[in-house]
């Protein structure tokens, strides 16, 4: 056992499901904040707080537990993670710019999600105070040396995509540093859900970032249903996991389509882009929605799939069956891809381990991390699938593996829609007090809800999209390649800007 | 091998769909307001710029599928562009969040006369369930006169095109409207 989860495990545990928190006094903290530093010691998942308290969730790989620890806030402060764990410094951030609490000693205590743009400073925490002088311009890490010269580019950027801000730092051609700056859709998510029954939040949580939309309301149904101690019927998980897989294979599609689309190989783009339109549709012949939105509720689905649904869904997998053969062929074959891709935006597997980025951003570079095998959550206990894994750790990588996931959710589609349980879909839940962290795999990584009921409402919560572990690797992952390469890099990785921005 | 898509291609036919009609009385009510100069200037083309001031995506997962093979926006007209300055129509969509208000005018404010605003989406319109957040604006009107909205969360391409498609019907009309009266169009989904 490392010393940081020793430290843990020995503080008091309070009750949460389905792993107890462990609250830590202010120097127990401050030795778990320092033990983390050592080799070996537990990945951090996720770094939070409520009014009075930061929660951290911790993996200790080696022993296959999960962590969760906490310490109360003492006259706004608290010991900071990041000089021993750089991956802590965005969520200290956000703390701090939400709910006012300082991490002492934290590697950067520059705003993240405040712009100096909302009129209150500190806007989650019990009494926050009217914002009177205009925040300070943002300032950016420096580089120095001779000929260099920055690109700012965003937060508008030249496509159909979110906003954020990239300032690279260039010699020539080559990227010597990227800067990301986010917070431009800040829509104050956690404090709306504050208040709310988990049905009602829910709505929330399938907009946090709408192309993981089935997945974060998976993540926070469960959680919502551990707090309260119940069980979604077992059809109502069986066909989560159908829209869960449905959502990963339509976003694999269109990211796998696009990247080769940037490096102007426009077939691919269209043959997937005709599959993963058909899939919406079938997605919409049979929930109701073509992004599945608000389809999944705690307690169970918000509606049973349609007669004829699993058909329709079944009628789109056999023709992507049949063609995905043939497309991965034609991606492997042409010298014109592989020139742009191969070598392209390269993430080390001690980056990767380092910053505990999970999805296919962790996958193609050696993390074999996937929350439906660990910890596991049903129905994904009782399927039999692969987790591909690379180790090339760029773009081509990012890619390949992504098509193969393709494959093996097509099957557990199928496996899915021909067992589909029988009974209800849905139960509703009791207005009682917990505190609970579910837990989905989407198609972009691990996500991670928490969330502490209070008289069946909401007291807290917190959203974690993997987004938050994989952004600084892509900072990290352009250095040295050209600021051309920087849309392949950038897609490859896809993070999510609302799901950071909360 | 080429030769075998070329084949499947000509046994198949091409892989899209039948266009999809414009709503004829939002057609109309845009034609009012149409500025005839920018009429001669523009003709049946427009340049779409897309904005998102606060979406969580989905709009734009949307948005992006008009560019598909299904789809195929640019045989209408329209297309996407990559600067304010060559744009024609701002595509807003999201609650419009405080933090992106400044970027917002200023994307508008380097958009040539004569321009169009379109909000997409439920957030885009009013604020959508984010309406009453400390860090949200409420919908696009809160920063700049909106000429169209595109209702959904998020709107299908189906509904997106129907909008878009109105908007180059009532260019390619003409027409003498003032923009300072232009009163919101309201294109709903069928």
């Amino acid at each position: 056992m490392s010393g940081a989860a020793g430290i843990i495990r020995a503080a008091p545990a309070e009750p949460c499901q389905p792993w107890p928190r462990h609250h830590l006094l202010g120097e127990e903290w401050q030795a778990m904040a320092a033990a983390l530093g050592e080799a070996g010691a537990p990945s951090l998942l996720a770094l939070w707080a409520d009014a009075a308290r930061v929660y951290a969730l911790l993996h200790d790989a080696p022993a296959s537990a999960w962590l969760v620890a906490s310490t109360s806030v003492e006259d706004g402060r608290y010991r900071a993670l990041s000089p021993h764990r750089p991956a802590a410094a965005w969520f200290e951030r956000m703390i701090r710019d939400l709910w006012g609490h300082d991490a002492e000693g934290g590697r950067d205590g520059r705003p993240w999600l405040e712009h100096g743009r909302w009129p209150v400073i500190a806007p989650l925490s019990p009494r926050p105070v009217p914002r009177l002088s205009p925040a300070a311009p943002a300032s950016f890490l420096p580089v120095e040396g001779e000929d260099y010269h920055q690109i700012p580019v965003g937060p508008v950027h030249a496509g159909i995509i979110e906003p954020g801000h990239f300032r690279f730092s260039a010699l020539g051609e080559t990227v010597v540093r990227l800067e990301i700056r986010l917070g431009w859709l800040h829509k104050g998510t956690l404090g709306l859900m504050r208040g709310k029954s988990p049905r009602a939040a829910a709505r929330f949580a399938a907009r946090l970032s709408g192309d993981s939309t089935v997945a974060h309301s998976v993540a926070f149904a469960r959680a919502a249903e551990a707090a309260t101690l119940t069980e979604a019927p077992p059809r109502a998980i069986a066909l989560r996991a159908a829209m869960t897989e449905l959502e990963r294979v339509a976003n694999h599609l269109g990211d796998c389509g696009a990247i080769a689309g940037d490096a102007a190989f426009m077939f691919l783009p269209a043959r997937f882009g005709w599959h993963r339109e058909a899939l919406l549709r079938a997605a919409a012949v049979a929930f109701g929605h073509r992004l599945m939105m608000d389809a999944v509720v705690p307690g169970g689905v918000a509606a049973d799939i349609v007669p004829g649904g699993a058909e329709a869904i079944l009628r789109a997998l056999a023709a992507l069956e049949e063609e995905l053969p043939e497309l991965t062929r034609i991606y492997g074959d042409y010298a014109t891809l592989a020139d742009r891709l191969v070598g392209t935006g390269v993430v080390t597997p001690s980056l990767v381990a380092a910053f505990a980025a999970g999805g296919f951003v962790g996958r193609a570079a050696g993390r074999a991390f996937d929350l439906r095998r660990s910890p596991g959550y049903p129905p994904y206990d009782r399927l039999a699938f692969e987790v591909p894994l690379l180790a090339e750790g760029d773009v081509d990588a990012r890619v390949r593996l992504r098509l193969t996931e393709i494959g093996e959710s097509l099957r557990l589609l199928r496996a899915l829609l021909a067992d589909l349980p029988e009974g209800g879909v849905s139960v509703p839940l009791p207005q009682a007090a917990g505190e609970a962290i579910g837990w989905a795999e989407g198609f972009r990584g691990d996500i991670w809800h928490w969330l502490r009921l209070e008289g069946g409402q909401i007291a807290a919560v917190f959203m974690r999209d993997p987004s938050w572990l994989q952004w600084p690797l892509l900072e990290a992952a352009i250095g040295g390649n050209i600021v051309a390469d920087f849309p392949l890099c950038n897609k490859s990785f896809n993070c999510s800007y609302s799901g950071v921005d909360l | 091998m080429v030769w075998r898509r070329v084949l499947a291609t000509l046994r198949h036919g091409p892989a899209t769909q039948p266009p999809v009609r414009p709503d004829e009385a939002t057609t109309k009510r845009l034609a009012e307001r149409l500025e005839a100069a920018a009429q001669r200037a523009l003709g049946r083309s427009l340049a779409i710029r897309q904005v998102d001031a606060g979406s969580c995506n989905g709009c734009e997962l949307e948005i992006h599928m008009l560019g598909s093979i299904v789809y195929d926006l640019e045989r209408f007209g329209l297309r996407f562009v990559a600067s304010p300055r060559h744009a024609d129509v701002l595509l807003v969509t999201g609650p419009l969040t405080l933090n992106m208000q400044e970027a917002l005018r200023r994307t508008f404010e380097a958009t040539p006369d004569p321009k169009w605003v379109v909000a997409v989406g439920d957030c885009a319109i009013d604020g959508g369930v984010f309406k009453g957040s400390y860090a949200v604006a409420g919908g696009v009107e809160a920063a700049l006169t909106v000429d169209l909205v595109i209702r959904g969360c998020p709107p299908t391409p189906a509904q997106l095109l129907a909008g878009l498609r109105a908007l180059v019907e009532a260019h390619a009309g003409g027409g003498t409207g003032e923009r300072a009266t232009i009163s919101r169009a309201d294109i709903r989904p069928r």
